[in-house]
């Protein structure tokens, strides 16, 4: 964005724009900078802050005398090897890859079959469940949480991490539908005519046709269904109780908070590898998210 | 290769009838166009032979075969869309074979057959691109080789030439009737357009409110319209509708146009016309069998008109007069000059005309 905006400037010069004109073009760009330069240390400070502290001894933490901001005495990687050989955040981590890989999983398959069928199949009554499909989502967790106790306790799936596995598509399958319903819906209608005479049945049109050209609410749908599953804090904290099912948000939060003494370093080290994957996955995801594939498609 | 019938064919869409009951034969290897303005029922009766509608009732038969209940990949048909609908993340070539692939051909046999359509098709050098990157005409070409690569017994094609611009419109049709020459296979195209359903047509069938209203080659339905509605259709400008009376004057059959010209009728028409003597009619006669008046010739009529506008398109000049209410047309030569409001003495040629029942819509 900023090279955009500064090779737009030099051609302005370039084209003798009138004076007032160019003027005006500098004013905006350096409140444009300056909006965008508050704006970055706003949201970067919260992860910097993360990582210095990450970084400090506890002595260092502890001191009054020093400044905040930077590393005065000396760097240290203790909390992270302390977190990674002798606590149980490795098992955190592993518990929560598998969480949200079942349940990421599992939404996906689930929202794309049901958005398929309920903006395709034209069966009675498709407008009114793809509405109550949405509707289900606008019941907040931390209603939702309490009946829920009741099913997963039924279900003996207290105090495992299968609870979530099973609680955390409710929350993910109805708005990942929903995208889904757009995405394929944008889809021309001639596109499945065209794929059925063809020769293909419904699983090829969907696997061959639809889930190519609606990649980017695919890979919306996916980031959603990643972020709820592996940053949920009301459930685990509800439903898991040991340490060997626990999961990197509300284990990390348990062990390094005992009573009123905060393991800052280790809390600091702890958030910064959780938040880690999915940074990694935005990032990964986001060169894939390429709007307007749909281009070319049918006339325009 | 196969013939297509259509019987009593009726489609119900909630409550409007959008085709009430047609009969229709296209034999081996025909091109025939359905034509009609939008809201006729063309689209649909296309979409039932392709099976993308069911019928309401009536049948559909391919090669002989009932195919009402076959669904669209095994009745051996291929589809043109107007929008092209082409599968935008996949390349020409995975687009053209993928009906193919679907089908489980051999890869060889799939290279050949696109690689040959492509020839045809003059798109060789466009196989690795994707359809954003084709321009419209390219598109539809895609379009059309998605459709010969099948190899199908029937072609059917649902105003694929809609959304080019004009110029476009008129080579790519040219093209499509090349490729039927050459392909042979049997083919149903859909078109509002009367001059693409005139300049490609083995047949064409004219519909509107979902019936036929007249089944021919093109010359017929120009020469021979059937009812008003095909007389109108047919052909641009559009023929002059103008009212008249049959009148009988020793013995011979004149239709008198008041105000404009009494135009004998011809003398091997007097028995089609002998029980509407005296009757209030419609009198058609084309633009192009008004030309200017150049002293008495056989078979022709004159008429004294005042042009209200007058068209100079170089080939020829339109000249539009009124007469009676109506708006009516004549080409005259280029050299020939009218001027708008002034005096202007036109031929008209006898034999030419139409009498249309204005009770029936019918033409006797």
């Amino acid at each position: 964005m900023a090279r955009a905006g500064a090779a737009a400037a030099g051609a302005s010069g370039v084209f003798g724009l009138p004076a007032s004109r160019r003027r005006d073009r500098r004013w905006a760009l350096v409140a444009a900078y300056f909006a965008l330069g508050v704006f970055v240390v706003f949201f970067l400070f919260p992860p910097y802050y993360m990582l210095v502290t990450s970084f400090k001894t506890n002595e260092e933490i502890a001191a009054l005398d020093t400044n905040p901001w930077i590393i005065e005495k000396g760097v240290t990687t203790e909390h992270y090897t302390g977190l990674l050989t002798d606590s149980a955040f490795p098992t955190y981590f592993l518990n929560t890859i598998i969480v949200t890989l079942c349940v990421v999983s599992i939404t996906m398959v689930v929202s794309v079959l049901a958005a398929y069928g309920l903006s395709r199949l034209r069966f009675w009554g498709a407008g009114v469940l793809a509405t109550g499909v949405f509707l289900t989502y606008l019941v907040p967790d931390t209603l939702l949480f309490v009946p829920l106790f009741k099913i997963v306790g039924a279900l003996g799936l207290l105090d495992t991490y299968w609870a979530l596995v099973l609680v955390y598509p409710t929350i993910t399958v109805p708005f990942c539908t929903w995208i889904m319903i757009g995405y394929f819906s944008s889809i021309p209608r001639e596109l499945d005519e065209a794929a059925l005479i063809d020769g293909a049945n419904h699983i090829q049109m969907l696997l061959k046709v639809f889930l190519p050209v609606a990649l980017p609410g695919l890979i919306a749908a996916t980031i959603f269904a990643f972020t709820v599953s592996w940053a949920s804090f009301i459930y685990p904290l509800a439903y898991i109780y040991s340490d060997d099912q626990m999961v990197l948000t509300v284990g990390t939060v348990t062990t390094l908070i005992k009573g009123d003494v905060f393991h800052w370093g280790g809390l600091m080290a702890g958030a910064l590898m959780a938040a880690a994957p999915p940074v990694i996955v935005y990032a990964f995801l986001m060169d894939y998210y390429i709007a307007g594939l749909t281009s070319g498609a049918t006339k325009g | 290769m196969a013939d297509v019938s259509l019987r009593a064919l009726r489609k119900i869409f909630d409550r409007t009838e959008a085709v009430r009951g047609i009969d229709l034969e296209i034999e081996d290897n025909e091109l025939v166009v359905l034509v009609g303005p939008s809201g006729c029922g063309k689209s649909t009766t296309l979409r039932m032979i392709a099976g993308l509608e069911e019928a309401t009732s009536g049948e559909i038969l391919i090669g002989g075969e009932l195919v009402n209940d076959v669904p669209p990949k095994n009745r051996d048909i291929a589809m043109v869309f107007q929008n092209y609908a082409l599968y935008p993340h996949m390349t020409v070539a995975q687009n053209m074979s993928f009906g193919l692939r679907l089908r489980k051909y051999p890869k060889g046999e799939i290279d050949r057959r696109v690689t040959a359509a492509a020839d045809i098709l003059g798109i060789a050098e466009l196989l690795e691109r994707r359809p954003r990157q084709l321009s419209g005409g390219q598109r539809q070409r895609v379009a059309m080789g998605r459709a010969i690569v099948r190899n199908p017994r029937v072609f059917l094609f649902d105003e694929p030439l809609s959304n080019l611009d004009a110029k476009l419109r008129g080579q790519m049709r040219t093209e499509i009737k090349r490729l039927h020459q050459r392909l042979r296979t049997t083919t149903i195209y859909v078109t509002h357009d009367q001059v693409e359903a005139m300049t490609l047509a083995d047949r064409v069938v004219v519909m509107r409110d979902g019936v036929i209203e007249q089944i021919g080659p093109p010359g017929e339905l120009y020469h021979r319209p059937s009812t008003r509605f095909v007389a109108g259709f047919i052909g641009s400008p559009a023929m002059n509708f103008v009212a008249c009376q049959l009148v009988e004057e020793n013995g011979a059959l004149a239709a008198r146009i008041d105000g404009l010209a009494e135009v004998p009728v011809d003398g091997a028409a007097h028995e089609r016309y002998a029980s509407h003597v005296g009757r209030s009619l419609v009198a058609g006669f084309r633009p192009e069998h008004i030309r200017e008046w150049r002293g008495a010739e056989d078979g022709r009529v004159r008429c004294a008109v005042t042009p209200d506008v007058v068209e100079p398109l170089g080939i020829e000049t339109m000249v539009y007069f009124a007469h009676d209410g109506a708006e009516l047309c004549a080409r005259v030569l280029p050299d020939s000059n009218p001027e708008p409001g002034g005096e202007f003495t036109l031929s008209l040629e006898a034999r030419r005309l139409h009498l249309i029942d204005p009770d029936t819509d019918r033409v006797l």
